[in-house]
């Protein structure tokens, strides 16, 4: 039997101005289908009990949470062993829905950024406007991350959540680390500057 | 540098994280259309000095096709209408008229 881990071993790299840390194993699946049809809506809330999110937001309940993606994908986030039953559930639900579900649990790695300057650390790397007014938690945001691409979220006020694809991994945990090295805060989009 | 919006998730972001795709409003005529109706679709382009049309995807986004106005100029972008559209939407070139009196691209002005 083989035993799933994360990209990059669960690394983490503290002492810069921010605290890089890779997420646990998380459970992923792709949902493709066009979320302005009923009969999606209607199979994604007797799955998950929520509603289809607006565009660039996620809602989440019972550990669950639903990301928009674009008009026609959703990324469930979910734990890592319940992926599997979230898929067989969406198949059973899908009815006449034109729906597709997918485990890519695997696919992709997952990062998170804390403290105070995770803002100056996110905000060098994304061409997004990451002022407190402009991006706050409850926002999903897929975008670019110096090279490659990424979808970023705030858990909480001083944090970011980001997934990137799993071979990219390295790439973009060394992004973090030299964008949190020591004496390159910014001060520009936190108040305590 | 252009700031673009993408009309399908909303977004405004500027321009890397998007791909041009060329110009706009590209016509493939059919089988049995003449050799020069193909050259016109393969190479002809417009290459205005003043507003164009162009095709726009947002790839580390949404990662859908949108349409895009803009000044080559300026880098002002007049701005962004659906795909799904075969020719610039009445509003924008009414509001492209209003700040560039007299423009002409292509049949259209």
């Amino acid at each position: 039997m083989s035993e799933p881990v994360t990209a990059m071993g669960g690394v983490a790299a503290s002492g810069g101005i921010a605290g890089i840390r890779e997420a646990e194993r998380q459970g992923m699946v792709t949902l493709r289908g066009d979320l302005s049809a009923p009969a999606v809506g209607k199979a994604v809330k007797s799955v998950t009990g929520m509603a289809v999110p607006g565009a660039g937001t996620f809602a989440q309940k019972d550990g669950v949470a639903l990301c928009w993606m674009s008009p026609d994908e959703l990324l469930v986030l979910c734990d890592y062993g319940s992926a599997e039953g979230i898929v067989q559930a969406f198949d059973a639900a899908s009815g006449k829905a034109h729906l597709l579900a997918v485990n890519v649990s695997d696919a992709r790695a997952s990062f998170q950024v804390s403290g105070e300057h995770a803002r100056d650390v996110m905000a060098k790397l994304c061409p997004v406007d990451l002022a407190p007014g402009a991006f706050g938690t409850g926002m999903f945001r897929r975008t670019r991350l110096a090279q490659v691409a990424a979808a970023i979220w705030m858990p909480s006020d001083d944090s970011f959540q980001l997934i990137c694809f799993r071979s990219q991994a390295q790439y973009v945990f060394d992004l973090l680390s030299i964008a949190a090295q020591p004496g390159s805060e910014v001060n520009h989009l936190c108040s305590t500057g | 540098m252009l700031i673009l919006t993408c009309p399908v998730c909303g977004v405004t972001a500027e321009e890397t994280e998007f791909h041009a795709g060329g110009e706009a409003h590209l016509k493939r005529y059919g089988p049995g259309s003449p050799d020069e109706q193909f050259e016109e679709y393969l190479f002809m382009r417009e290459n205005p000095r003043g507003v164009h049309f162009e095709r726009w995807r947002h790839v580390y986004g949404c990662g859908k096709w949108f349409h895009a106005a803009r000044c080559t100029t300026t880098l002002e972008v007049f701005g962004t209408y659906p795909a799904q559209t075969l020719e610039p939407p009445a509003g924008l070139r009414k509001t492209i008229s209003k700040k560039r009196p007299g423009w002409i691209w292509r049949e259209f002005s």
